[in-house]
């Protein structure tokens, strides 16, 4: 009997709630850590990402428009869906990294339960930032927060799954979209979860994962006006050319360091949501 | 028996373009004259400016090192009130070691209850000084008394007094987590509102356990070197506030400087992005309070005369040198014509001239460039074929007046429907439908304010909801308190000043 | 008219912005020959008022004589009217006849209007015949406040009719009527049926409440709003409450900067006033002779300290 060929998954990055491959038609092959070739990833370009932009503006009014509940829900249930396919995001990461044998699956249970973190969050972050402010006149003042719009971000290489999660979570859970570049290192896990995002309940183009190279798409990141706010574990040039570039349309960036500890406590709450909503005041006399 | 408010309403379809924003030809008029014309009524208190004004840095006042002093002259007179010390970069670099200083021996360490008793003091000193301040800042600025006198002093005194008693209270700015002082923080400050944004600047500051280098605009630095000697009043620790003065190679050489942990600039949308790429290498942190071009939304079921007083209010006030100025009207059609024309009525009862005159509505234009680029702008509000009306007001026959101006049958595309003006200039547009009125106010690239005057509660919270803006007036503008957080959308800044949350911009999260 | 948001048909007023408003006319700072100027007028305004029960003619004689001349100043104008109860209207009768002065009497049941139509009628046409020049009558605020608009308007309508020559103003008494949209309707609800000259009034000054500048600019801009539209112009009485010159010209720089000159005379703006008088007085010689003066040197006052 002849033995079973198995069916090698062909690798596609997660765009509008699509799997697509690059417009350019290029890839970048993708070795495990014993060096034998897994797969060719796309080698996203600046049209790629100017797509995927529009793709997260497009989800951005109905994904900030559902309820906080409703946001909540969804977080959770990707949490779930991350745990039912632990053993194969697990898998995925120890693939990629002989250091990961043994930490892949923290690296995994700390993702589900980031998710789990962020999505209790939704309905209380508000409570928490905003405010009833008492001015010195007969108004009704108060300030409320609301999503900064399109977030880019650049994920980790030295944490390919658990960063990028943090991240993802703590910009859309206030109404935020994202377009996210993945590690460039290892971006398997990226794709992955990207397959694990298009089975849960978020709807298409709130989360848009790309990969590529770096060099290649920062400086569209920085440019790129539509995009309100930057995440990104960056350092020396990649930071200041995302700086500099952000200064053309005066947008937000966080910039972390690459040692940054993703398990800390620190890493996650209430103030890693606060980089990325607006605060807003609102006033109305007390009269009649 | 239901009436029609305004005859014009019933015009508003007619085809005839000559109508619009207009009225019928015959109709009574009301006479805005002088039967009853109101003697001057100058303010006389001395305001105390002294010829010549050094740098403060580090508890005293220093000669710059440049030798070199520029002249700060009185816009509505165009003569000399004072000199002020040119600051080079040796200058900025002493104030920012005796902000280190200061930080490192005495400020960081000091209890926030004793912190806080300075900060009190400030406001409590400001309070007393307060008519004399209020002069000053007339002189130097040209804005009118009335509104220095009851406005800008005893706000910037009010937003000590508020942040003095966070000083001890810092733990509650952040539940669940425990905040510490960022450091020396390096603050640029405009020339609309001097001593206000002074102290939208340096009373947080301050409260949060920081050490502080500012620089005043150079048109308006007479106030804040008042504030100086104030703070030596005060007993203040040397050091804790420094102020240099300066042009905008002096500002460069502030935000750039090495020391300083974080940079907070109110200006124009320009200058902080050159800011920004300034400081894109250092990754200083940074709030940005950035230009806007407001748009003031009236539905037909507005409180119309409240409406007007706050178009008026929203844009006449202070010269409309307002970052947050309701510079764009975009009014329902179905009663844009009469809105206008009670817009023009109440316009007749403005009072411009003297800033120093206690009935002066609208004082003179900061200075000679801001006038010119008002003037540009306005020109080419005409050119594109925008309907020009002014008042006919008199103005003063020297320093620099702008007659309060409203422009219709501008069109989004204008400049001066997209340009931030910052000027007594406003461009008046219409709207159909509540969605029409929602994507004409946000299309823009600032956010830093919005205005919507309707009778309708739950339309009040959706347009809140739907302008993108960081200040939403609802039947009110141009509204201000220290304990309310204000700041823009996209180029309009980010960060936030007062409350809670613009305090926790001043801290570092530990 | 259908019972329904009176807002609707006549707009709405925001108490805390018309309040803000206001609160910039007493901003003004009016010095030397303007507010020499604003202090005449305002006396050349007032209507020189007593409605209590124990008036009496010779209350009404000694009024009369002070509404004439109110000082030994020559340059001080007279006041505009007395104000009065019907009954008292043949004694002031005689003591003005020769005079400009206008004899103003309340009539319609004043001050509630708790009476038949037919008797507040028939109370105004007693006024009529007896001499006076203008009425000054109440509106149902209890048809008002039940939502019975038209019914109102047809009772000042039937009003207008029973004064013929005499001027009419109607007292929208404010204070009852609680809301800034509401005094916005009445005064367009009463406008609707007056003629050019007859005025809206704030008050009774025997309820709760009494002018204000905000209640005032209320109706000022609905005057002005009816005028702009109708070309017919009302005049205004604000009335109770007003006491002090100070007051009286923030009164008057309201009237200045939103109705225009044209209101700034006692045919289209008045104070239903008593004691303010006197502080005009007060405040004139001082403003020409430089010193305070106390009140009792003053006739007719009330200060005896």
């Amino acid at each position: 009997m002849t033995a079973r060929i198995p069916v090698v998954k062909t690798p596609k990055v997660y765009v509008g709630g699509a799997f697509i491959r690059s417009e350019s038609g290029r890839t970048f092959p993708v070795y495990d850590s014993g060096g034998q070739f897994v797969a060719n990833v796309p080698q996203c370009t600046r049209k790629d990402l100017r797509n995927a932009v529009e793709a997260a503006a497009k989800a951005g009014p109905g994904w900030s428009a559902r309820t906080p509940y409703n946001r909540g829900q969804i977080i959770y249930r990707l949490a779930e869906m991350l745990e039912a396919r632990a053993d194969e995001m697990t898998s995925v990461l120890r693939q990629f990294s002989p250091e990961w044998t043994t930490a892949a699956e923290r690296e995994v249970a700390e993702s589900v339960d980031r998710l789990v973190h962020y999505a209790g969050w939704a309905d209380k972050y508000e409570q928490v930032l905003g405010s009833a402010n008492p001015v010195a006149a007969p108004f009704f003042n108060f300030t409320i927060t609301e999503p900064v719009g399109v977030i880019g971000i650049i994920a980790s290489d030295a944490s390919p799954l658990l960063g990028l999660i943090t991240q993802i979570a703590a910009t859309i859970v206030s109404g935020n979209t994202i377009v996210a570049l993945a590690s460039e290192s290892t971006p398997y896990p990226a794709i992955t979860l990207g397959e694990m995002l298009a089975t849960s309940d978020l709807p298409g183009g709130v989360v848009n994962i790309i990969t590529g190279c770096r060099k290649e798409l920062i400086p569209t990141f920085a440019t790129h006006t539509h995009i309100r706010g930057i995440d990104a574990v960056a350092t020396g040039d990649d930071a200041t050319s995302l700086r500099r570039g952000a200064a053309d349309s005066v947008k937000r960036v966080k910039v972390r360091q690459p040692d940054i500890d993703w398990s800390s406590d620190r890493a996650e709450g209430v103030y890693e949501i606060r980089h990325f909503v607006e605060f807003k005041t609102v006033w109305h006399p007390i009269g009649a | 028996m239901a009436i029609t408010l305004d005859p014009s309403e019933n015009e508003s379809a007619s085809k005839d373009s000559k109508k619009k924003h207009g009225r019928r030809q015959g109709m009574p008029e009301l006479i805005f004259g002088d039967l009853w014309e109101y003697d001057p009524a100058p303010e006389t208190a001395d305001p105390r400016i002294r010829q010549r004004y050094d740098l403060f840095i580090g508890g005293r006042f220093i000669a710059p090192q440049s030798g070199e002093y520029f002249t700060s002259i009185n816009p509505a007179t165009e003569q000399p009130v004072t000199e002020i010390a040119l600051a080079n970069s040796a200058d900025v670099d002493s104030a920012y070691m005796a902000a280190q200083l200061a930080y490192e021996t005495v400020w960081r360490d000091m209890t926030g209850r004793e912190r806080g008793k300075y900060i009190y003091r400030i406001a409590r000193l400001l309070q007393d000084r307060a008519r004399e301040f209020a002069v000053a800042e007339s002189i130097d600025g040209g804005k009118p008394i009335r509104e220095s006198r009851d406005f800008d002093v005893p706000m910037a005194a009010a937003h000590f007094f508020y942040h003095a008693g966070w000083a001890d209270k810092l733990a509650y700015v952040a539940p669940g987590r425990t905040v510490e002082p960022i450091g020396v923080v390096g603050q640029v400050i405009p020339w609309n509102f001097p001593l206000l944004m002074l102290a939208w600047k340096i009373a947080p500051a301050m409260a949060a356990g920081n050490c502080v280098v500012l620089k005043p605009a150079e048109t308006t630095s007479a106030t804040a070197m008042k504030f100086a000697e104030l703070l030596q009043e005060a007993e203040l620790p040397d050091g804790v506030v420094n102020i240099v003065t300066g042009a905008g190679e002096t500002g460069a050489a502030l935000t750039g400087h090495p020391a300083a942990r974080k940079i907070a600039f109110t200006g124009s949308t320009e200058v902080g992005k050159l800011i920004m790429r300034q400081l894109a290498e250092r990754g200083t942190r940074m709030t940005m309070e950035l230009g806007g071009k407001a748009a003031n939304v009236v539905f037909e079921d507005s409180p119309i005369d409240q409406a007007v007083e706050g178009v008026v209010n929203g844009i006449f006030f202070n010269q409309g040198h307002v970052c947050c100025a309701g510079s764009r009207l975009l009014i329902q059609e179905s009663i844009a014509d009469s809105f206008v024309h009670k817009l023009q009525q109440r316009m007749a009862s403005l009072r411009v001239g003297d800033p120093l005159d206690k009935n002066t509505d609208i004082g003179a234009i900061n200075s000679r460039e801001q006038l010119d680029k008002i003037c540009d702008l306005v020109e080419s509000g005409v050119a594109e074929g925008a309907k020009l009306y002014q008042p006919a007001c008199p103005l003063p026959s020297r320093g620099f007046f702008f007659r309060p101006t409203l422009f219709t049958e501008v069109t989004q595309s204008h400049r001066i429907a997209r340009e931030e003006i910052f000027g007594p200039v406003l461009s008046i547009l219409t709207f159909r439908t509540m969605d029409e009125a929602i994507e004409k106010a946000n299309n823009t690239m600032y956010g830093l304010s919005a205005g919507v005057w309707t009778d309708k509660g739950s339309r009040i919270l959706r347009m809140a909801a739907e302008l993108k803006a960081g200040v939403v007036w609802a039947n009110t503008f141009n509204k201000f308190d220290p304990s309310s957080p204000f700041g823009g959308y996209k180029e309009s800044g980010f960060g936030r000043e007062g409350g809670r949350q613009g305090l926790l911009d001043y801290l570092e999260l530990s | 008219m259908t019972k329904h948001s009176i807002a609707d048909d006549f707009g709405a007023v925001d108490r805390v912005g018309i309040e803000e408003r206001v609160a910039k006319f007493t901003t003004r700072s009016i010095k030397r020959k303007s507010k020499l100027w604003g202090l005449r007028t305002a006396v050349s305004m007032v209507d020189l008022t007593t409605l209590e029960g124990k008036d009496t003619p010779g209350k009404v004689a000694s009024l009369c004589h002070k509404a004439r001349q109110p000082s030994d100043d020559a340059t001080i104008p007279p006041v505009a009217a007395v104000c009065i109860y019907p009954s008292l209207i043949k004694e002031a009768r005689k003591h003005l006849a020769d005079s400009p002065i206008k004899i103003a009497s309340v009539a319609t049941a004043f001050p509630s209007g708790q009476s038949s139509l037919k008797v507040r009628l028939q109370e105004v046409k007693y006024a009529v015949n007896a001499g006076a020049d203008e009425i000054d009558m109440v509106i149902n605020r209890g048809l008002f406040l039940s939502g019975e608009y038209d019914a109102v308007q047809d009772e000042i309508a039937a009003v207008v009719e029973a004064c013929g020559d005499a001027t009419l103003k109607v007292i929208l008494e404010v204070s009852e009527l609680e809301t800034y949209d509401n005094v916005r309707a009445a005064s367009f609800i009463a406008m609707q049926v007056l003629r050019a000259g007859d005025f809206i009034k704030t008050s009774t000054g025997k309820a709760g409440g009494s002018a204000t500048l905000a209640n005032t600019q209320v109706m000022l801009e609905a005057i002005r709003d009816f005028y702009l539209d109708t070309g017919t112009p009302i005049g205004m009485k604000p009335a109770g409450g007003i006491r002090t010159a100070k007051q009286a010209l923030h009164y008057l720089v309201a009237v200045k900067e939103t109705l225009g000159d044209a209101w700034l005379n006692s045919s289209r703006y008045r104070f239903g006033a008593s004691s303010l008088l006197n502080d005009l007085l007060r405040q004139i010689h001082k403003e020409k002779h430089g010193a305070y003066q106390a009140p009792y040197y003053f006739s007719e006052a009330a200060e005896s300290y």
